[in-house]
């Protein structure tokens, strides 16, 4: 039996690649990611039409994929995260169809119960035998964790993978097994390195995000949950991953013993296991090159797949049992309902990622964002799309105080007793806008462009498109 | 409390409006250095705009102006004394006249707007060989003037040396400093730390100037706030000693005992004086804070 074969288009022939099927991507390589590209070109040029692409991710590198939409190669878009220069084009309303955004817990789950079925799951992997056991942590193009690809490869009616680094059968510290691999493909790059991971993802230096970033610090460390055994998920952005920095200055102060960090993992969350504040990392994505290096090394950094990270479907899942989540949020209404797909003037720039299900998983979901940015004001009467339902939101850190949802007045009261400044977001919302004023209501068009699902599959809230001035 | 200083330039909205939240007991809203001449305007008005619509919370707001050789210092005040800053720092005061011309001036503003005399109090820059030696006239000058700053900077450039990290050659104007500050019975605060990454430095810095009699430090960058803070904070045992003032005199009267002893050594005023201000600023801490680190 050989899998090996010449080409991409040969792997796309085989797979009986027609009209009107599903294929999927996953994201691990981001924005140096050439697969998607490559095989988008692949199936333009052979005529194929009138696709349902499905992505973990698409990033700007993706770009060509707007001249397969207007081509009506691709005629449908499903994904979790959009960065801005595809989301801008996609609020222009060049689709007929609407993208459907799902989170990193919904996608899986949706593939598994056979809801957005896969007809050939293209897999890129920075190491692959000449079977298919595959795996990011090795190879010119590692990535660490293939952790989203796992759905994919599992229920895809075909799995092509395609690997830069092919080597001799077998590969023993496999990610994905052979028993779900239909063809493999050696190409030249997979991706570029530089947009593959960060060679070192840094903290913020501005005062007023570590100021937040302590204020977080301080509220978790207030809220009853820190303590032996503690579990823990943070962005790689912004205030967020400052706050991971001030809790293990607490934690190692305090001799406190975690039990896992989860999610994306950067180095600084390595730092954190390699320095006793957990007894392990929970790996779907890594973020840089130390969190690469770790989960290739370190027996305690564990890669888990987008269904046990975040399935809302699997009898359990790594949120879960997650203590406290720190996310951020392009705005957050006065329900405490978090955009995270739209800017403030409407524009697609993101998703939810793994936003709603920590949220919905952890004991303590926490939101970190400035009172303005650019002149607006993030705290509104009403987010312009609902990503992340506001019952599912604990906290909200600002620069100028912290609100609590009013549901959790256990909470609230430990936050008081702790001098920490507790207002209403109402109260928050109203300085925001003593500083930067009431914003003109956004106009919309009457286009839908994207809807947005939530991970137990109802419909979050729809995006329209914005009309041209 | 006024353990920190901490400068932002007066023409960064930014930062201005966030000046409450970065930690410092006091920002200075600065029109003086940190200003170019063709942006005095700019910010003399956003300054004023700052101070009449902006709460901030447990922070006070001092305004640098510039100094009274220049033509700007005159428009710094009528705009900013009516809107009346928890202080003014004037700049480059070598004598007790220049208070007496700025507090002349000031007096004139306050009752062109129906204020109070003396409601806006004053808190000089020290930053030249003359202001070192003139140090107690000026702190004596006017009523208004309630704590003295040493600009280590410029005096560095008026004595014809160079500024180092260990401060040597600012030893004689740092003690002068504290001695006629409290000769006069106000506050004294100590020049910043400037190199901004060194963190080790900074404590050093400020545990020096707390030992020589500093009431707290100014600082360019909010790095350096928290260790100015920490520093000039009282410790756990300072604060526990302080009760301890307070339980002994209580003891003491229920006992009918004049004469009051703690640990072998016996209470006098200015240890009471001393206990009063640690619980005091202890107080202080954890109204805002919820207690010390």
């Amino acid at each position: 039996m050989n899998k090996v074969v010449n080409s991409i288009r040969e792997a796309i022939k085989l797979a009986g690649l027609k009209d009107g099927m599903t294929i999927s991507f996953h994201h691990h390589l981001r924005n140096g990611d050439y697969v998607l590209n490559m095989v988008m070109a692949e199936i333009a040029d052979m005529g194929i039409k009138d696709l349902t692409v499905n992505a973990s991710s698409l990033f700007d590198i993706h770009a060509p994929l707007l001249d397969h939409i207007k081509n009506k190669v691709v005629t449908k878009l499903l994904t979790d995260y959009m960065s801005a220069g595809i989301g801008h084009s996609i609020s222009m309303g060049i689709m007929d169809t609407p993208v459907e955004f799902r989170s990193h817990g919904g996608r899986p789950a949706d593939i598994e119960l056979g809801r957005t079925p896969i007809d050939v799951a293209f897999i890129a992997a920075p190491t692959s035998d000449t079977m298919g056991n595959c795996t990011g942590k090795y190879g010119k193009s590692a990535c660490g964790s293939l952790g989203y690809a796992f759905p994919d490869a599992m229920n895809a009616k075909k799995v092509v993978v395609i690997t830069d680094n092919l080597v001799d059968y077998p590969l023993i510290d496999y990610s994905i097994p052979e028993i779900y691999i239909d063809y493999v493909v050696k190409v030249d790059e997979i991706g570029n390195p530089a947009g593959i991971v960060s060679g070192t993802t840094k903290i913020t230096r501005d005062p007023v995000g570590l100021a937040m970033a302590q204020m977080a610090a301080k509220v978790i460390k207030s809220s009853g949950l820190l303590k032996d055994g503690f579990s823990f998920q943070t962005g790689a952005g912004g205030a967020t991953l400052a706050a991971a920095k001030f809790l293990k200055e607490i934690m190692i102060k305090e001799n406190i013993k975690g039990s896992y960090g989860l999610g994306g993992i950067t180095g600084y969350m390595v730092d954190m296991l390699n320095e006793g504040c957990f007894e392990a990392l929970l790996d779907v994505q890594c973020f840089d090159l130390k969190a690469v290096e770790s989960i290739r090394t370190n027996p305690k950094h564990q890669e888990v797949s987008a269904t046990h990270y975040a399935g809302p479907n699997a009898k359990s899942a790594a949120v879960d049992s997650l203590d406290v989540v720190l996310l951020g949020a392009t705005e957050i209404d006065t329900d405490f309902n978090v955009n995270v797909n739209t800017d403030s003037n409407g524009y697609i720039m993101g998703g939810s990622g793994g936003h709603s299900d920590t949220a919905a998983g952890a004991k303590l979901a926490m939101i970190i964002a400035p009172l303005s940015r650019s002149r607006l004001p993030i705290v509104t009467d009403r987010v312009n799309c609902i990503s992340t339902p506001g019952r599912t939101i604990d906290v909200l850190v600002t620069q100028k105080g912290v609100a609590v949802n009013p549901a959790n007045k256990e909470l609230k009261q430990r936050l008081v007793d702790a001098a920490i400044p507790v207002k209403d977001i109402h109260e928050l919302k109203a300085i925001a806008e003593s500083i930067t004023g009431v914003p003109q209501k956004l106009k919309k068009g009457d286009k839908e462009v994207a809807k947005v699902i939530y991970r137990d599959g109802t419909l979050l809230d729809t995006i329209y498109n914005v009309p041209v001035m | 409390m006024r353990r920190s200083m901490l400068f932002l330039p007066g023409n960064n909205p930014n930062m201005i409006i966030n000046g409450d939240v970065l930690g410092s007991d006091s920002v200075i809203l600065d029109l003086e250095d940190a200003v170019s001449p063709a942006e005095k305007d700019a910010a003399r008005i956003l300054v004023r705009n700052t101070l009449k619509y902006l709460k901030f919370e447990n922070c006070e707001i001092i305004v640098r102006i510039n100094s009274i050789d220049t033509e700007y210092w005159k428009d710094d005040l009528d705009e900013i004394v009516p809107l009346k800053p928890d202080l003014i720092m004037p700049t480059k005061v070598s004598c007790a006249d220049d208070i007496r011309t700025i507090d002349a001036y000031m007096s004139e503003i306050e009752k062109k707007h129906g204020m109070e005399n003396n409601t806006v109090h004053l808190i000089p820059l020290i930053e030249t060989a003359m202001g070192v030696e003139n140090a107690f006239e000026i702190a004596k000058s006017t009523d208004r003037v309630v704590a003295m700053f040493l600009g280590g900077e410029d005096l560095t450039a008026d004595l014809h040396c160079k500024r180092t990290k260990v401060g040597n050659e600012i030893s004689y104007a740092r003690s002068r400093m504290v001695s006629a500050a409290r000769a006069a019975g106000i506050d004294v605060y100590d020049t910043p730390f400037t190199d901004v990454n060194d963190d080790e430095g900074i404590r050093v810095d400020c545990e020096l100037a707390k030992s020589l009699g500093f009431t707290g430090k100014a600082s360019i960058s909010p790095r350096h706030v928290s260790v100015i803070n920490e520093v000039f904070s009282p410790s756990h045992k300072d604060v526990d000693y302080a009760y301890e003032v307070f339980e002994a005199i209580k003891t003491a009267k229920e006992l009918g005992k004049g004469a009051i002893a703690l640990h072998g050594k016996m209470i006098d005023k200015p240890i009471v004086e001393r206990a009063r201000q640690v619980i005091s600023m202890y107080e202080e801490i954890v109204r805002r804070n919820g207690g010390l680190d």
